[in-house]
């Protein structure tokens, strides 16, 4: 394997759910389409964020690239290994360097079981400790990385706090030694003060360990904070990728700007000092998004070009990409 | 100048099968007419409920208003019947709450909950009642009010709903209104949105707000005043910028440094509070952010800290222990 390849190429990834009417004859009557030909690359070690309002298609990004949704059309490889394609042996293999954090600490965690049975299940279904001792000890050990007592293992879920139980989420995700974590909006269901802890858990076991995230979230500002590059998505496609300076600093598409004006910031001098760029109405549905560029009906620079040819997904400077006519 | 609404020595608990819930333990706070008083604290410190019980919208049993008095221009609110309470709710104090889509009747259309109180507070006939829901559908920026009094709820999206809300809140034009979290379920370009038009409506009207959030951000850009929530305590009070420039209780100021911020390089790590907030089925003694503060001394874990002037401008903390100097009181 070539390390200096990038970790994760993604190229022209698509996923639609097909929208059916009929209760006895079912029939395809159109497609929400979800996410529609995105491309990007993660190199290894690094944190890429993928922002974007709700429904924009960035979980279903992160589902579909890790084949927990069967995409409709596209390439993944993940470490040289194809995610489409793969099957049987391949899969565990991608399944095992592959993981994923959940949103919700109280909804991804079965109440039934114990930590111990939580922590251990990828180690049981990847066959990888022999004697129940070893998967214990190796528990235990996960427990400490994620700064968590090994006294707790017998736990059950309801016993512990929101951050604490994202905790044992990521220890779930490190157990079969990962090299990619998608992490799919990991602390926006926490409450300031706990945010902060989980953030530094993340950065601490990425530095430990050499992980490689994508970050998927809305907080724009902990995406800066955290994140090494940003990808910006709008209505299932991308609309701008940079270094997290480069965008925030010198954001190319009118989405970018806009949104990025909207976040509030904790000073009340400089807060009413920005200027907001206020954009009209709401996001169309992904059933039937806008011809052209599917941002062109709220484009404050929008014109007839816009709302005829999509623009291409190309690099405005280096390593800045955008998918714009105006720029 | 007398305050607008004047709340002391509020208490709130929730009698339940685990024991009592000790949500609100004795807050003192007032408003001021036309001011917006910004509520925020994590989940569970009690700025909701606090609020659900100036207006007596706590489910009693299991709630409790265990003590205090609110005033409102002079009366007592706790002291009303349910009835006299009807009256208040709505015609002099509205409340908008977090999640739109569970706070409309989705049976009912749109323009049927708008003109049902202008009916009932303001004694209109349906037809007049109709033509002031246009204007206040207009108000909020609806467009094409008139066609959309017949839509029902889910025709609308979310910052639809929340703009309806805010219509059917100002129908009798009330002189406060208490926004609970009115952004959080929104994204933040529609959050924008909404926040401009309730900082719109609130010159045109000239009502005061009490704004609850968790959301430190959306507090700067709106508020006057701030107050600062922990374990259904207040720590803090102040003006905005003097919070913001100058927080006196460790909490605030670690809380502060906890937040990345959007405009800025990244040039640290974040500042972790240790810890969770602390059970509420627990009586309280002593500070209750004592076990997860730094500058925490022996007396913080025995005597709670009353709210007290720490500077000018009624800039008031509960703390022992002055975190600039480290002087104890």
């Amino acid at each position: 394997m070539n390390e200096t390849q990038p970790l994760v190429k993604v190229e022209n990834l698509t996923k639609h759910f097909p929208v059916m009417r009929g209760i006895i004859v079912q029939r395809k009557v159109g497609a929400v389409r979800a996410v529609d030909g995105i491309s990007f690359t993660i190199e290894r070690g690094e944190t890429l964020g993928l922002v974007g309002e709700s429904g924009c298609g960035k979980t279903t990004a992160g589902r579909t690239l890790l084949g927990l949704y069967p995409a409709t059309a596209g390439v993944v490889t993940i470490d040289s290994h194809n995610v489409r394609s793969a099957k049987g042996r391949e899969m565990l293999a991608i399944r095992r360097m592959a993981q994923m954090i959940f949103q919700d600490p109280y909804a991804s965690l079965n109440p039934r079981w114990t930590v111990h049975s939580i922590v251990s299940e990828p180690l049981r279904v990847h066959h990888l400790y022999k004697t129940e001792a070893e998967r214990v000890e190796r528990v235990q050990e996960l427990m400490g990385l994620v700064g968590l007592s090994g006294r707790l293992i017998n736990r059950f879920p309801h016993e512990f706090s929101g951050g604490q139980r994202q905790r044992i989420g990521v220890a779930r995700a490190l157990a079969s030694d990962p090299k990619f974590i998608v992490c799919d909006e990991p602390i926006s269901a926490l409450d300031v003060s706990i945010q902060a802890q989980v953030v530094n858990l993340l950065e601490d076991l990425q530095d430990r360990l050499g992980l490689t995230y994508l970050f998927i979230a809305h907080d724009l500002s902990m995406v800066r904070h955290i994140c090494d590059r940003v990808a910006v998505m709008y209505l299932g496609v991308m609309a701008e990728m940079a270094d997290h300076n480069e965008l925030y600093e010198h954001p190319l598409h009118p989405y970018t700007t806009a949104l990025l004006s909207a976040v509030p910031v904790p000073d009340p001098k400089k807060d009413r000092a920005r200027r907001r760029i206020i954009l009209a109405g709401d996001v169309p549905s992904p059933i039937n998004p806008p011809s052209g560029c599917r941002f062109h009906p709220r484009c404050p620079l929008a014109d007839e070009q816009c709302s005829r040819e999509v623009p291409q997904w190309r690099l405005a400077a280096p390593s800045h990409w955008v998918a714009c006519h105006k720029v | 100048m007398t305050s607008l609404l004047d709340v002391k020595d509020l208490k709130t608990r929730f009698l339940t099968p685990e024991g009592t819930v000790y949500a609100v333990n004795g807050i003192s706070f007032h408003v001021d007419e036309g001011e917006t008083l910004a509520v925020v604290g994590e989940s569970g410190c009690g700025k909701s409920v606090s609020m659900l019980s100036v207006l007596q919208l706590i489910l009693v049993p299991p709630g409790e208003i265990a003590g205090g008095v609110v005033l409102y221009r002079g009366q007592d609110l706790l002291k009303k019947s349910e009835r006299e309470m009807e009256a208040i709710r709505g015609q002099e104090i509205a409340m908008i709450f977090q999640d739109p889509m569970t706070s409309l009747n989705p049976v009912l259309t749109i323009g049927k909950q708008i003109t049902e109180s202008l009916r009932v507070h303001m004694g209109m006939d349906q037809k007049s009642a109709n033509k002031r829901a246009v204007e206040l559908l207009e108000m909020v920026g609806i467009s094409d009010p008139s066609h959309r009094l017949g839509d029902y709820p889910h025709l609308f999206s979310g910052g639809m709903r929340q703009r309806v809300m805010i219509a059917m809140a100002l129908t009798c034009n009330p002189s406060l209104l208490i926004a609970d979290e009115p952004t959080t379920a929104l994204d933040v370009t529609i959050q924008a949105q909404i926040i401009e038009l309730v900082i719109r409506i609130r010159q045109q009207v000239g009502m005061a707000v009490i704004w609850i959030t968790h959301d430190l951000g959306v507090v700067a850009g709106i508020a006057d005043r701030v107050m600062v929530m922990y374990a259904g305590f207040i720590v803090e009070e102040a003006n905005v910028n003097a919070l913001y420039e100058n927080p006196r209780h460790p909490y605030t100021s670690s809380l502060l440094e906890a937040l990345p911020r959007v405009d800025r390089r990244r040039d640290r790590r974040l500042k972790s509070i240790p810890g969770a907030p602390p059970s509420l089925l627990v009586e309280p003694h002593g500070c209750p952010f004592a076990v997860r503060c730094e500058f925490v001394i022996e007396r913080c874990r025995t005597e709670n800290p009353f709210l007290t002037a720490v500077g000018e401008n009624h800039h008031n903390i509960a703390c022992w222990v002055d975190i600039k100097t480290g002087a104890q009181r």
